[in-house]
C-alpha cells in the first residue's frame, strides 16, 4: 500500500529545549505505529506539528506523496488527519451527535437538522463498529465512551490518519481492552494510526511498528515483532533498566497501621468504603489492588485525614488516630503520596524547593521561632533530595510546573519518604510516570520498607502491585474481598477478584477463569 | 535576590508595559479626533505630572491611597480572593481613624499611630465579615464584599450626617485634632509622610508573603487549596487571615485620606479609590513593587489630567479612557501574548 505519511528531519526549537532534532517518522497505510518515549522526549511535539498546532522550524512533511505545509489544525483536517488528545474537548451539556458534528453541522435552511445528524453519527458508528448512543448526553458518559466520541469526531471529519495522544492514560484496564479492539477494527478498515504512549506493554500488544524518541531525537524504528520489553525500555531510557524491582523477602515487625471496620461516605452520603479491616506491619508492603473507583481513594484519604471516617477506627502504632487532621497525622509519623500530584501533592507554581517542604514547611529548621522562613535551610534540604532522587532539572528555584510528570512525582515521593514515616501510604505512585522514574520510585519505596516502615500501596497497575507488595488485598465495591500473601497472587487471580469474582469461585473455576471474557 | 529576579519571566514585566503603550496609542486616536496633536498632549501630560519636583509630589500624593488599596487587592489575590470590597473597608477604616482623631486628646506620637491603627482594625474587621462568609459559609467574596460596600457606604453616610455631623451645612464631621494629622512634606502640595508609610507597608507585605511561614501558607491556599489542605494548612483560617490583612491595608488608604488629606470625614470622599485598587493590583501583577509603580502611573495620569483640561481642548475624561484601556489590555493578556508571539512559550 505504501506510505501515507512521511516526516523528514523535523526540527523544533522551543525557548529552552530542542524538542525535535531532525526526527524522521513515517506511517504505512493501515498500520498501527507506536510512538514511544519518556515524558519530554518530543513525541507529542512531533505529532502536534503534524496536526498544525506547532510550526516546525525545518524539515518536510509528505502526505500521500505530496509535500504539504500544515499551518493550523484546519489544514490537517483537510488532509484527513485526525487527533485525539489526552484531555477531551467535548461540550458537556450537549449530546454525542451534537459534539461529533460540532463545527461541521448539518443544516436545513438556517436551522440545524438534528435528525440527520443523529442518523449520520449512527451510520459512522456502525460502519466502524464503535457502538455509541448518539443522543446520550456527554456529561453522562464514562471516560472510555468519551474517548470513543473523540475518535468518532475525527472519523466524521474523514480522518484516514488518526493520532492518539496517550489514549490509555485515562482508561481502566477494561476500557483499554475495548480501545484496542476499536483500533484493530479501524485498522482493518484501512485507517492508519499513530499511537503515542510511554507504556511498553501497550506497544507490544497493539502496534505493528514502533518508533522510539529520546530527548528530541529518534533512536530507532523497529517492527514490533522484532523487539521486546527490555529492549524498548533500554531504547527509551538509554541505559539498562530494571523492570522488576529487586527485593529481599519482607521481615515484618510489629503492627503499625490497624483499620477496624472503617466506613467512609462521600458528600452525597453514599457508602464508598464499607466496613474495611486491615493491618499493615512494619517492614512490609501491603498492596491494595482494584479497579479504580472501588473505594481505594476514599479509604486512603480517610486514613490521611482528608476525608471523614464515618464509622470504625484507625490506629497508628496503637494510637487511635481516627479523623485526626492531616497535620497531626503527619506529626504522628504518616507519609502520604497522594494519587493526584497536581490536585493534592504539589503547588505547581511553587518552586521545587518550596514543594519539597510542603507539609513540613512550619517545622524546624525551615522556619525560625519568629515564623520567618529559613531560605538557606530550605534550599539545602532541596539540594540534598534533588541529588538523592535525581530530580531534573536540578534547580531548587525552578517552578514545579516546569518539570516533567516523572520528576514532579519524584518531588512528592522524595518529600514523603525523607520524613522517614512509620507509615508510608502510596496511592498510584507511578501514574503517568516514565520507565526510568518508575524504577527509581519503586526502589525508594522498597528501601523505605527495609528501613522498617509499613507501606500501604494502592495502585491500578497490577504489575506494580505484584512487584512491590508482600501481601495483596483486593478491593471491590468498597469492600476488601480478599487478602493473600504475594506468593498466592497472580495477575489472573487478582483480575478475577477485582471484577467482583468471589474468592471461592476462583478456586473452583480453576486457571482458565472467566476473566478473559469479562 | 538576583537569582529570584532572573528567574522572573521577563514578560511579567513586559506585559504591563505593553498594555500601557497600547493604551496610549489608542488614546492618541481620540486626541486626533478632537483635533489635537497626541505627542503634544502626552508631552503636557508628562511634564505636568512628572516634569518638576512639585508635579512629582502631586503625583505621589495622588498615588498614595492607590498604593494602599492596590496592596490590599493584590494581597487578597495572592490568597486566591478577589477583594472587590476594598472601597467599603476603606470607608470603615476612615471612619475609625476620624473617630480616634476627634475623640481623643493625646500627644502626637501616640495619637497619630493610634488613629492609623484604628483605621487598620476598622478595615480588617469589615473585611473579616466577608472573609467569614467566604471561609465558613462558602458565600463568594465578590458578591458579599460588593454588598458590604453598600452597607459601609450608607452606614458612614448616616454616621456622618447623624451622630457625628460637624454641624455645618456640609455633610462632614468636625476636624480631627492636629495631633492626629499626618505631616506634609512638600509644601504647597499635600504630599504627606503617608508616602513613606506606603513604601514601608509594601516592603512588609513582601516580607509577609515571601519570607514567612504564614505567607507560604496564604499563597499555597491561593494557588492550590486542595494541596494546602493535604499539607495540613487550614484553608478557612488562611482565607480569613488573608481577607483581614487585605482589609487592614484598605483601611490604611482611609487613614491616609482622613489624617493626611481631608482631616475630617466628608461623606463619600473616596471617589472609587477602592475600585481603582483592583486596577492597580492588576497592572502591578499583584507584586508589591509592581503595585507601587502602577499606583504612581495612575497618580500621574490623574494629576496630569487637570493640566490637559486647562492647556488643551482634550477633555480630562481621556485619562479615564486610557485607564480603562490599560486595564483592558492587562486583562487581555492572551491577546498581547499573541501579539508578541509568546503563544508557544506558555
Amino acid at each position: 500500500m505504501g506510505k501515507v505519511l512521511e516526516m523528514r528531519a523535523i526540527t523544533k526549537q522551543f525557548p529552552r529545549v530542542l524538542a525535535n532534532d531532525k526526527v524522521d517518522f513515517d506511517l504505512e497505510s493501515g498500520e498501527i505505529h507506536a510512538l514511544v518515549g519518556e515524558n519530554g522526549s518530543g513525541k507529542s511535539t512531533l505529532m502536534s506539528i503534524l496536526f498544525g498546532l506547532y510550526q516546525k522550524d525545518s524539515g518536510e512533511i509528505i502526505i500521500r506523496g505530496e509535500p504539504v505545509e500544515i499551518k493550523e489544525p484546519r489544514h490537517a483536517i483537510d488532509l484527513k488527519i485526525g487527533m485525539v488528545f489526552q484531555h477531551f474537548m467535548l461540550v458537556e451539556p450537549l449530546t454525542v451527535a451534537e459534539n461529533i458534528v460540532l463545527g461541521a453541522e448539518i443544516r436545513k435552511g438556517p436551522f440545524l437538522d438534528y435528525k440527520k445528524m443523529v442518523q449520520e453519527v449512527e451510520r459512522i458508528s456502525t460502519e466502524y463498529g464503535l457502538k455509541i448512543d448518539p443522543e446520550a448526553k456527554i456529561a453522562d458518559l464514562s471516560v472510555g465512551l468519551l474517548q470513543r466520541v473523540e475518535i468518532l469526531k475525527a472519523l466524521y471529519r474523514g480522518a484516514e490518519i488518526l493520532i492518539l495522544d496517550e489514549p490509555t492514560a485515562v482508561l481502566t484496564p477494561q476500557e483499554v481492552d475495548d480501545l484496542f479492539e476499536v483500533l484493530l477494527a479501524l485498522k482493518a478498515k484501512g485507517t492508519s494510526i499513530v499511537f503515542i504512549t510511554h507504556k511498553i506493554k501497550e506497544v507490544l500488544a497493539i502496534s505493528d511498528r514502533v518508533t522510539v524518541l529520546r530527548r528530541g531525537r529518534k533512536i530507532g524504528t523497529k517492527p514490533t515483532s522484532e523487539t521486546n520489553e527490555q529492549d524498548l525500555a533500554e531504547m527509551m531510557v538509554g541505559r539498562v533498566v530494571l523492570l522488576q524491582v529487586k527485593k529481599e523477602p519482607a521481615k515484618p515487625g510489629p503492627e503499625v497501621l490497624r483499620l477496624e471496620n472503617v466506613s467512609v461516605k462521600d458528600k452525597f452520603g453514599r457508602l464508598r468504603v464499607n466496613n474495611v479491616s486491615l493491618s499493615v506491619r512494619s517492614g512490609e508492603v501491603l498492596g491494595i489492588a482494584g479497579v479504580e473507583g472501588n473505594g481505594q481513594s476514599e479509604l486512603v484519604e480517610a486514613i490521611a485525614g482528608l476525608k471523614r471516617v464515618s464509622s470504625g477506627k484507625v490506629y497508628l502504632s496503637g494510637k487511635d488516630i481516627t479523623n485526626w487532621s492531616p497535620r497531626r497525622n503527619r506529626a504522628a509519623g504518616m507519609g502520604f503520596v497522594p494519587e493526584d500530584r497536581h490536585r493534592r501533592g504539589l503547588v505547581l507554581d511553587y518552586s521545587v524547593a518550596d514543594n519539597l517542604v510542603l507539609g513540613i514547611h512550619g517545622d524546624q529548621p525551615f522556619v525560625n521561632r519568629y515564623g520567618f522562613r529559613q531560605q538557606d535551610e530550605i534550599t539545602r534540604h532541596a539540594e540534598g533530595l534533588i541529588e538523592f532522587y535525581d530530580i531534573r532539572p536540578g534547580a531548587p528555584a525552578q517552578a514545579a510546573k516546569h518539570l516533567s510528570g516523572g520528576n514532579q512525582q519524584k518531588i512528592v515521593v522524595a518529600r514523603e519518604i525523607s520524613q522517614n514515616p512509620e507509615l508510608l501510604i502510596c496511592s498510584q505512585p507511578t501514574r503517568g510516570v516514565d520507565v526510568g522514574a518508575i524504577e527509581s520510585i519503586h526502589q525508594r519505596v522498597i528501601a523505605q520498607r527495609d528501613q522498617g516502615s509499613a507501606v500501604l500501596l494502592v495502585s491500578a497497575e497490577l504489575d506494580e502491585i505484584l512487584s512491590l507488595s508482600d501481601r495483596v488485598a483486593v478491593m471491590y465495591n468498597g469492600e476488601i474481598v480478599s487478602v493473600m500473601p504475594i506468593e498466592e497472587a497472580t495477575e489472573h487471580k487478582l483480575g478475577f477478584l477485582m471484577l467482583g469474582g468471589h474468592p471461592e469461585e476462583y478456586q473452583k473455576s480453576g486457571v482458565s477463569g472467566s476473566v478473559d471474557q469479562a | 535576590m538576583w537569582t529570584k529576579l532572573k528567574s522572573l519571566p521577563w514578560y511579567e514585566v513586559l506585559l504591563p508595559l505593553v498594555a500601557v503603550v497600547l493604551a496610549l496609542l489608542i488614546g492618541s486616536g481620540f486626541i486626533l479626533y478632537v483635533g489635537e496633536n497626541p505627542l503634544e498632549a502626552y508631552r503636557i501630560l508628562f511634564t505636568e505630572s512628572l516634569g518638576s519636583m512639585r508635579n512629582i509630589a502631586t503625583t505621589l500624593q495622588r498615588a498614595t491611597p492607590l498604593m494602599f488599596t492596590g496592596l490590599a487587592v493584590a494581597f487578597a489575590f495572592r490568597v486566591g480572593l478577589f477583594n472587590i470590597g476594598a472601597e467599603g473597608q476603606l470607608y470603615m477604616g476612615a471612619f475609625a481613624a476620624v473617630w480616634v482623631g476627634i475623640t481623643f486628646d493625646l500627644p502626637r506620637f501616640i495619637h497619630l499611630p493610634l488613629a492609623i491603627l484604628a483605621a487598620m482594625v476598622g478595615g480588617a474587621l469589615w473585611a473579616s465579615i466577608a472573609g467569614y462568609l467566604k471561609a465558613k459559609l462558602g458565600v463568594h467574596e465578590v458578591i458579599n464584599s460588593i454588598m458590604l460596600n453598600f452597607i459601609a457606604l450608607f452606614l458612614t453616610d448616616w454616621l456622618v450626617t447623624g451622630p457625628f455631623h460637624g454641624g455645618s451645612w456640609v455633610p462632614e464631621t468636625v476636624r480631627i485634632k492636629p495631633s492626629a494629622t499626618l505631616t506634609r512634606i512638600y509644601l504647597p502640595t499635600r504630599l504627606t509622610t503617608a508616602i513613606y508609610l506606603a513604601v514601608a507597608v509594601a516592603a512588609v507585605v513582601y516580607v509577609i508573603l515571601w519570607r514567612t511561614k504564614r505567607g507560604y501558607e496564604l499563597r499555597a491556599v491561593g494557588l492550590n487549596p486542595e494541596a494546602a489542605e493535604y499539607a495540613g494548612i487550614s484553608v478557612s483560617r488562611n482565607l480569613l487571615i488573608g481577607m483581614a490583612i487585605s482589609g487592614a491595608l484598605a483601611g490604611l488608604a482611609g487613614a491616609e485620606q482622613i489624617l493626611g488629606l481631608h482631616n475630617r470625614f466628608i461623606v463619600r470622599f473616596s471617589s472609587d479609590l477602592g475600585f481603582m485598587g483592583v486596577a492597580v493590583a492588576l497592572l502591578g501583577k499583584n507584586h508589591p513593587v509592581g503595585v507601587l509603580l502602577a499606583a504612581v502611573l495612575f497618580g500621574a495620569l490623574q494629576s496630569g489630567s487637570a493640566a490637559l483640561d486647562r492647556l488643551t481642548s482634550v477633555p480630562r475624561e481621556l485619562i479615564t479612557i486610557i485607564q480603562g484601556l490599560i486595564i483592558f489590555f492587562v486583562a487581555a493578556e492572551y491577546l498581547i501574548r499573541r501579539l508578541l508571539r509568546l503563544k508557544e512559550d506558555a
